[in-house]
Formats: structure tokens, C-alpha cells, sequence
């Protein structure tokens, strides 16, 4: 349909009823440009006027580190499995706030763009693909970030080791990313009509990072409240963090199954996203 | 499909009135249950037809329905029809920014669809950035942008604020630029909604004959929605007239507009009936040259008014007049006759007073009649209960329109009297 092939003679049509699964790759593949230019986009108008700019990236992370240290290192004496606490607690921020970033923006990518969409057509899932993408360059920005600490604490003689998984890096920042997407466009189809579910999100994502280890360790969890950890271990962003920091501090309880549970419960919440997303992008100009 | 550039099957689309939330959940369950039982949607009667007027128990409304037609290639189509007509939502579901109730469209090329200038435009961003991120949302590749941007920017005369914010470009710089961009893409069918609203009437000029440019010249399809019938005429070869979301007719532009006007008049009512029984001014109507009643004229008609009066003895030695005035009650000229030089008795009389053609420009007026003794008595007066409007269907002003550019049109003589 509607193809920027230069294929004069394309044929479309447009009918009632779509199939239910209908990725159409190759329709985003020939809106690439505008992905790009999407992402482009949201950088610069992050910081235009601003005078710190870019640094804003680095800002939040950093205080955000500050206060946990203090709140739940010291002040609440959490446990954070021997390693240094302001890199335990950065692990899990950088982590964390990119699949928070993800599903915040994500899940309201109809209303945010309401007025686009009502006017012009494009591959809908164009957009939240690019929020996933501009989200990356903030999370390779913070990582940056993490890396400076991490190299602090190493020649300080700090006690801590990169392990082999850090190899899966790339797939944790793959699945952090297609988790947050998923979800997030679930909500986004939904809120459409529902409006309830924006409330919800809104302070949802926040409560949700207490039930993930980002401030404490599974283990700590596990020891505390036997009956309950199961909760923390059943959410699908546990062992993404839990890798993540096995990876790259050397501790966290990294185990095969829950990886593997994670990729399941990714590609199925990714998998329904895409239908419903399918769904009501087709209508939804008619409700909001 | 050899030549057929767009073709639409049974096209229909049901909008849902009145509130979206409350009972939407019991409402979807319902639904789905009928669908996974291979049934119609409990919620959409069919036979609801787009009348905004009438009331209805049924809160689903047809915005289209049954609505089928062809497109030839390299055609340029005018959809007309009044507010609510469907007009709109049929352009809406041409660009696929939502989808039919039921039905069918294909169609074979590129489609580019204006249903607003500057769609996606970032405010932050300077005019150049802006070109290339509005062209990828309509479609465009970069290179492809790349290649056009001189021709844009000459077009637009933006030259040299190129790298400043648009921001802080003024209203009609901001429209030049959205709708160079949009003219520029290389795609074998346009739609354009009423985006020529906008912009001074240079530029509208330019606008549409960019756009005539783009059917005559490259061959390409246009389907353009304007309540400008001006503009329609002179772009458009073939119209089609969308009523309450059926189509009413397709055809060539001048036979399809003829209609649009006469669809207009059905609808009000152009006679006016004195109640009070000792009245001596008792019906009045507006009519063309062949005593049909109607409250719609083309510039180039005459405009009668047929007055019945009932004239006595307190009459006979006064004046009638009437008075046209604008909807901003500007007086615009009034007309006064001796009574007793029309008529030399007393008795049911009836008098036509004919308004010359091409004498008002387009626009809606309403005439006062009043009976009166000059400075000493008015014996009676009718205010504010005849209206008419005057269309228009072509006067040279027609790029003007929306603006104020008078009420009468005036035939100056213009004269050169040295040039070198």
C-alpha cells in the first residue's frame, strides 16, 4: 500500500479489514528517512534553548544515584550485594529508566500525536520505533556515564568484576527496549478508549520499579520475604537488571530460565502489542 | 482498471455519536461476541442515513454510505457538497488516516494527501530542517527532498530565513513553505482538502495554478474539496456532489456545480407571509428570471423580488422601497418607487423589483420593504425576514474570496495614459 517504491504502477487498495498480523516491514523499511529524521527531531528540540544542553542526559542519573545512595544505601541500610553502592544503584537507574523511558513515552504515542495522525498517513508504528531509537541515544549517554563510574571505582581499588555476561549487553538493551515497546503500545491502543490507563501508567511505572531490583538485589529479596519474592522474580524486568548487573559488576543472581522467561514474556507482550497497535491505529482518529 | 486511477466500491463509514467511555467495556464484549459468532456489529443499523437535523434513536451515523464511484487518470475532480456531506471523512479515507465502516478502494500510484499544511512541523526547527522532516511524513526520500529543496524554497520565497526557527516566521511564510513542500511531492495522485483558505490571494493564485499545473501538465490525478466553487470551476474538469453522505451525482464541473446550486435553494425557504391581517404588505419572494422561487443566485442572474401588497387609501400616495443590506447590516443601496405611478387604484397589487446582474459580489444579504410617507410616517416595514445569498460561481474575484473586497462590483474604465 502506498509504497515510495518509484514503481509508478503500484497497485493498493484499501478495505475494511486488515489482517491481524501485519508488520509491514516493508512500508517502514520505505519510511526509514523519516525515522531517522523523527529521532533527529526529538534530540535537537530537547535541548534547543536549554543552556546546559545535551548534560541535561547526564543530570538526572547522577542525582537520582545521589539520593538512593543516601536514602536507601545509608539511610534504610538496604543491602547492596558488597558492591559499591552508588554503582549498584546506577546499574539499575540506567537500566531501569530506559525501559521506563520506553513505556512512558510509548504508551501515549496516539494522544501525543493525535493531531499528525489525524492528518497525514504513515506507517504508524514508525513512531513509537523512534521513540525506542531516541531513547537509545539517552541510554548510551547514561551508560557513558555508568562506564566513567565504573572505571572510578576500579582504580580506586573498589571490589567488583566484569563477568562473561556481559556478552549479553546487547541482547538485554534488545529486550529492555522490545519490553518496554510491547507493553507500551498495549497501553497506548488501550488508553485510546480507555482513558483510565494514562493515570494509571503515570505513577504505575513508578511503583513497578519497586517491584524490580533496582534498589536492592534478588537475593536480599529472596531472604527477606520468602513467600513474596516470587512477584519480583515473575516480573519480566527482574532478570533483564539482574543480567545486566551480573554483566558488568560481577554479582546479581543471574540464571538461564529467567533470561529465557524474559525473552518469552517479551516477545509475546511484543507480539499482542503489534496486533492491537494493528487494530486501533486504523480507527483510532475516530475516538480520541 | 486501464485508466482508472482511483476506484471506490460500496464505500461506507459509521461514526459513533455522543459520548466515547462510559459503557464502552460491556459495549466491546458485546460486539466481540457477535463477531467471534460471525454476526454484523449489533451497534450498526444499517439505514441511518447523515441527516444532522433530525433526531434519531440510534446513536451510530452514516458520514458515508454506499458511496461508489471511478477516477480516471490525470482527471482533476472537484468534491463538493455542504458542510457534514462527507466531504471530509471520504478525503480521510482516501489518505488512510481511518478506515472504512465497509467497502473497498483501490487504486494504482502514489498518493499524496493535503488534508492540512504543515503537518509536523517542530516549531524549534529552522525551515530547512523542516522541509526534509515534512517531506518524509508525506512520504518523500530524503534524496528525493534533497533534489526538490531549490525548487521549494524559490517557491515558497523563503530564501532567506532558510536556517531560522520556523518559529519565528510570520503566519503566511509558515503556509508558503508547508504547501511548497507539499506540491513538490512526486506523486501520481493529490488530494487536497480546503487548505487554500489560508495565504493571501497571490499566493492562492499561485496555489492553484501550481495545482493545474500538476493535473493538465504532468498528468497526474487531483481530487480537490473546496466550498470555493470559483475555484473549483476553474481547476476541476468533473465534480462529484456528496449529500448527506451519499453521492448524488458525477460529472462534468459545470453541469455538477448547476446542481450544487440548486441542492442549495431546496433547503431554505425563499417566501416570506404577513400574518397580521390588516397588513398591506402581504407576501414577498425572491425569484430568478423564470419565476422559479429560489434564495441562491449566481452572480450573473438577475434577482427578482415579488412583492404582494395590499394597496389602500393611505398608500396610494406614499412610497415603497426596499433597502439591501449585508450580514453586517451595512446598507448597501436602496430603491423607491412612487405607488401611485405603478398603480392607479386601490386593491390587491403585485410588483417585481429586479436587482441587475452581476451587481452584487458573493456573499449572503437580506432586503428590508417598507411603505412610508417620506420624514413624516412609516406605514409599514418588514425587517430581517428576507434573506439571499449570491454564489459564487465564477466572477473574477473569485481568488479573493473570504476576503473583504466590497459588496457591489464596479466596472472602472482603466486607462493608460503614459508608458514608456
Amino acid at each position: 500500500m502506498m509504497n515510495i517504491d518509484t514503481n509508478k504502477d503500484q497497485n493498493w487498495t484499501i478495505e475494511a479489514r486488515a489482517p491481524i498480523f501485519d508488520l509491514k516491514l516493508k512500508e517502514i523499511w520505505a519510511y526509514r528517512d523519516l525515522l531517522v529524521l523523527m529521532v533527529r527531531r526529538d534530540f535537537v528540540s530537547f535541548y534547543k534553548q536549554t543552556i546546559l544542553g545535551p548534560l541535561w542526559f547526564f543530570i538526572q542519573p547522577l542525582f537520582t544515584t545521589v539520593i538512593f545512595t543516601f536514602v536507601f544505601g545509608n539511610l534504610a541500610g538496604i543491602s547492596t550485594d558488597g558492591l559499591p553502592k552508588p554503582l549498584f544503584y546506577m546499574a539499575g537507574i540506567t537500566a531501569w529508566n530506559y525501559f521506563a523511558d520506553c513505556l512512558n513515552k510509548t504508551s501515549t504515542v496516539f494522544r501525543d500525536n493525535a493531531g499528525i495522525f489525524g492528518k497525514v498517513y504513515f506507517p504508524r508504528l514508525i513512531m513509537p520505533l523512534s521513540i525506542v531509537a531516541s531513547n537509545l541515544i539517552r541510554f548510551g549517554v547514561q551508560m557513558f556515564l555508568f562506564l566513567i563510574l565504573m572505571a572510578y571505582y576500579y582504580f580506586s581499588g573498589a571490589n567488583f568484576s566484569v563477568s562473561w555476561a556481559i556478552m549479553l549487553f546487547p541482547f538485554v538493551v534488545i529486550l529492555m527496549a522490545l519490553l518496554g515497546l510491547g507493553a507500551g503500545m498495549i497501553i497506548s491502543a488501550m488508553t485510546t478508549k480507555y482513558r483510565d490507563l494514562a493515570f494509571l501508567i503515570g505513577f504505575g511505572v513508578q511503583l513497578l520499579m519497586y517491584a524490580t531490583t533496582v534498589i536492592y538485589p534478588l537475593s536480599e529479596a529472596i531472604k527477606k520475604y520468602p513467600d513474596y519474592a516470587w512477584i519480583i522474580e515473575y516480573n519480566p524486568m527482574t532478570p533483564i537488571i539482574e543480567t545486566f548487573r551480573y554483566g558488568f559488576l560481577g554479582e546479581g543472581s543471574f540464571s538461564w530460565d529467567g533470561f529465557g522467561y524474559a525473552i518469552v514474556v517479551t516477545l509475546a507482550l511484543l507480539a499482542f502489542g503489534i496486533v492491537v497497535f494493528n487494530k486501533v491505529e486504523r480507527n483510532f482518529v475516530d475516538t480520541v | 482498471m486501464n485508466n482508472i486511477a482511483i476506484k471506490v466500491e460500496n464505500l461506507s463509514k459509521a461514526y459513533q455519536l455522543g459520548q466515547i467511555g462510559t459503557g464502552t467495556i460491556s459495549r466491546d464484549l458485546e460486539r466481540w461476541y457477535a463477531h467471534i459468532r460471525g454476526k454484523e456489529d449489533p451497534f450498526l443499523r444499517i439505514g441511518e442515513s447523515n441527516n444532522q437535523h433530525t433526531k434519531s434513536d440510534s446513536d451510530v451515523v452514516w458520514s458515508l454510505k454506499d458511496i461508489n464511484f471511478e477516477i480516471e487518470q490525470g482527471d482533476a475532480v472537484g468534491i463538493i457538497g455542504r458542510n457534514g456531506a462527507g466531504k471530509s471523512t471520504l478525503l480521510k479515507i482516501l489518505s488512510k488516516v481511518t478506515a472504512p465502516t465497509t467497502g473497498k478502494i483501490s487504486g494504482r500510484g502514489r498518493i499524496a494527501s493535503l488534508l492540512e499544511v504543515g503537518t509536523g512541523f517542530h516549531p524549534e526547527l529552522s525551515g530547512r530542517e523542516n522541509i526534509f522532516l515534512n517531506g518524509a511524513i508525506l512520504g518523500m526520500r530524503k534524496k528525493e527532498i534533497q533534489r526538490k529543496l531549490e525548487e521549494i524554497v524559490d517557491f515558497a520565497g523563503i530564501e532567506r530565513y532558510l536556517d531560522t526557527p520556523v518559529k519565528r516566521y510570520s503566519s503566511g511564510m509558515y503556509v508558503r513553505l508547508a504547501f511548497a513542500v507539499a506540491a513538490h511531492l512526486e506523486s501520481e495522485i493529490l488530494i487536497v482538502d480546503e487548505v487554500l483558505a489560508v495565504g493571501d490571494a497571490e499566493f492562492q493564485k499561485k496555489c492553484l495554478g501550481k495545482m493545474g499545473e500538476v493535473s493538465r501538465g504532468e498528468g497526474r490525478t487531483v481530487l480537490f474539496v473546496s466550498h470555493n466553487m470559483g475555484a473549483v470551476k476553474q481547476l476541476c474538469r468533473t465534480g462529484v456532489i456528496l449529500d448527506q453522505g451519499s453521492m448524488l451525482t458525477q460529472g462534468n464541473i459545470d453541469r455538477v456545480i448547476k446542481t450544487y446550486v440548486q441542492l442549495q435553494q431546496s433547503s431554505k425557504q425563499p417566501f416570506y407571509k404577513n400574518l397580521n391581517e390588516n397588513a398591506n404588505i402581504l407576501k414577498i419572494n425572491t425569484e430568478d428570471g423564470n419565476q422559479s422561487r429560489k434564495i441562491s443566485f449566481e452572480h450573473d442572474e438577475n434577482i427578482i423580488l415579488r412583492l404582494n401588497c395590499m394597496i389602500d387609501s393611505r398608500c396610494i400616495d406614499a412610497l415603497i422601497g426596499i433597502k439591501i443590506l449585508d450580514t453586517l447590516d451595512r446598507c448597501i443601496f436602496t430603491s423607491e418607487q412612487q405607488i401611485n405611478e405603478l398603480v392607479s387604484s386601490t386593491g390587491i397589487t403585485e410588483f417585481t423589483v429586479t436587482i441587475p446582474n452581476n451587481l452584487l459580489t458573493p456573499g449572503d444579504y437580506k432586503a428590508s420593504i417598507a411603505i412610508h410617507i417620506p420624514n413624516v410616517q412609516i406605514i409599514e416595514q418588514i425587517i430581517d425576514k428576507i434573506f439571499f445569498e449570491v454564489l459564487e460561481t465564477g466572477t473574477d474575484f473569485h481568488l479573493f474570496s473570504g476576503a473583504d473586497y466590497g459588496c457591489v462590483f464596479a466596472d472602472c474604465r482603466w486607462d493608460t495614459i503614459n508608458s514608456k
